[in-house]
């Protein structure tokens, strides 16, 4: 069984956002940059506990960025995967990055595609579902719960109000987020050896990008907290009821 | 030219971010002059025309039982064949958990672009440009969209419903759906309670709650307000409360209108969950919990003693006995 999963860098969670160059750009002076968390704790711990499962598995990483993206690579590889794709281009348009991936994936039929539920700093969730459709294959998104069973997969996934159990057969794309796994610390033995595994940095096909980043903006500072004491209860509930009408 | 707007529906009702996002389709086919239709898929038995009360000319339904179940694969093909024939020009979805699925993939199959989380109307002044959240709510995106289709996914709980006094033509599609590749073995649904992507008021406690034999006067509260229930990670991972009341970067995101934490520092990580949210207040024993930082409203003091006060000054408000 072949497995793709799909890995982005994204600035740590505790990161201050700040952007530069008339806010045109993200600010990374002191960024510590991780795999984004969904790709990580989720995507790829799944992938690697079924290669546990079948050792047969083969597990492809894929990036799409420049050369600063390769730390968080060797990093992904040292928890587990047996080689990774760096596509060499920057973008923030989701298109050209499903389309980039796509391509890599219809030369090498994997049978399943994991991503995370969405990045944690572009936050669009679109990733799974355009390379699903543009490599005609069913997409479930947001996977609690993943298992396997020959060629079909049974997949609890969380719908609005609840969840939702689907069996689908292989190949699929699925988006995976807490539940599915938990989250792993490289050891040792895998820091070592992800230093030889293949890193195979790979040209961009030729797609547009059908969006761009005008600009940023920071949310207006905040009018600051309005503090009621703890013996005058009923004023927060009159200034939530009345002056912020909130219920 | 025309906007497409998308209805998100279960057991065959329209959902209630649908009439957001027919309000802002609305608006926005006003803005670049044109009409605003909306798309309905599955054996939804609302009444269609009304919706024309939200500004929409049209509905259109493929009233077919395989498309109750959200199968993206089909839901894409279903609704770019809408698009060729209404030659829309624009699609809205909510970004919910089916429109983020589903958005992707028409905008993928349509070669469109797409802003998923926008925050607002296009700026259509010089191009085609929207306002979309970034760093899990922390800043904003203005992104333009260079494609002639246009895909945009609006994050709930952003534009106001405005209604109006119209009423909508109602258009059956004939569109042959194959059978779904997805096999949909259960469905369970959380009953008894509000989900917290829909909660206009969530009430949400953290370690400061002690232990989970404390819960009921957070439940008092929640039940007297009519709000969904959430709790912080270290809740969530301790076992005091279901993993789906999480809220924070790693669980849901909420945006309600009423955000009240109790016990809850306020890790940067908690607030990548809830600073959508219109007005957030914070009770916590502790003055310098970050929190207050973010709240608009915030009390310090013992939450066993406060929220009991809270629970009966609303009761009081309420007329409820």
């Amino acid at each position: 069984m072949k497995i793709l999963v799909c890995i982005s860098k994204t600035p740590d969670t505790t990161s201050k956002i700040a952007f530069k160059n008339g806010n045109t750009q993200f600010d990374d002076a002191g960024v510590q940059w991780i795999i984004n968390p969904y790709d990580e704790w989720f995507a790829l711990v799944r992938a690697i506990e079924l290669k546990e499962k079948d050792p047969s598995t083969i597990i492809h990483l894929v990036t799409v960025g420049a050369a600063d993206c390769d730390p968080i690579i060797r990093k992904a590889l040292a928890l587990g995967g047996d080689e990774a794709f760096r596509i060499n281009a920057d973008s923030n348009d989701s298109y050209y990055i499903a389309a980039q991936i796509a391509e890599i994936a219809k030369q090498n039929q994997y049978d399943l595609i994991f991503t995370g539920k969405e990045a944690i700093d572009y936050n669009s969730a679109a990733l799974g579902g355009m390379i699903a459709e543009l490599v005609d294959l069913p997409y479930i998104s947001l996977a609690t719960l993943f298992e396997l069973n020959g060629t079909t997969a049974t997949i609890t996934r969380e719908i609005e109000g609840g969840e939702e159990i689907a069996e689908v057969a292989l190949p699929l794309v699925v988006s995976c987020q807490k539940g599915i796994s938990e989250q792993r610390i490289p050891n040792m033995r895998g820091i070592m050896a992800a230093r030889t595994k293949p890193l195979k940095v790979v040209e961009p096909a030729a797609i547009d990008n059908l969006t761009s980043i005008v600009n940023f903006e920071l949310p207006a500072p905040k009018a600051g907290c309005k503090m009621v004491t703890a013996d005058n209860v009923p004023e927060l509930i009159r200034l939530l009821h009345e002056e912020a009408k909130a219920f | 030219m025309s906007v497409l707007i998308v209805l998100d529906q279960s057991d065959n009702h329209i959902k209630k971010s649908a009439y957001e996002i027919l309000s802002y389709g609305s608006k926005l086919a006003a803005q670049i002059g044109t009409t605003a239709e909306a798309l309905v898929l599955g054996t939804v038995q609302d009444d269609l025309k009304s919706l024309g009360k939200y500004g929409v000319t049209k509905v259109h339904q493929v009233n077919n039982e395989t498309l109750n179940h959200v199968d993206g694969k089909l839901y894409a093909k279903t609704i770019a064949e809408v698009v060729s024939q209404t030659n829309a020009t624009v699609v809205v979805f909510s970004q919910t958990h089916t429109g983020k699925s589903v958005a992707s993939r028409v905008a993928a199959r349509l070669k469109a672009g797409l802003v998923a989380g926008a925050a607002s109307l296009p700026d259509t002044s010089n191009g085609f440009v929207v306002r979309k959240t970034v760093f899990s709510g922390k800043a904003f995106a203005n992104i333009s969209i260079q494609s002639p289709i246009k895909v945009i996914s609006l994050n709930p709980n952003s534009v106001s419903t405005v209604l109006t006094e119209g009423t909508a033509e109602v258009n059956q599609l004939n569109i042959v759906i194959e059978n779904s590749k997805i096999k949909i073995i259960a469905v369970n649904k959380i009953t008894g309670e509000i989900p917290l992507t829909e909660a206009d008021i969530v009430v949400s406690g953290g370690r400061g709650l002690k232990g989970p034999e404390n819960w009921g006067v957070l439940l008092d509260l929640a039940k007297v307000l009519g709000a969904g229930t959430a709790c912080s990670r270290p809740v969530g991972d301790a076992h005091w409360r279901p993993h789906h009341e999480h809220v924070g970067q790693t669980g849901v995101q909420v945006a309600p209108n009423l955000y009240i934490a109790l016990g809850i520092s306020g890790a940067i990580q908690h607030l990548a969950g809830v600073n959508r949210s219109k007005i957030m207040v914070v009770i916590n024993k502790d003055p310098e919990a970050p929190f207050f930082k973010a709240a608009d409203y915030g009390i310090v003091g013992d939450l066993f003693d406060i929220v009991p006060q809270m629970t009966a000054e609303i009761k009081k408000l309420k007329g409820i006995a």
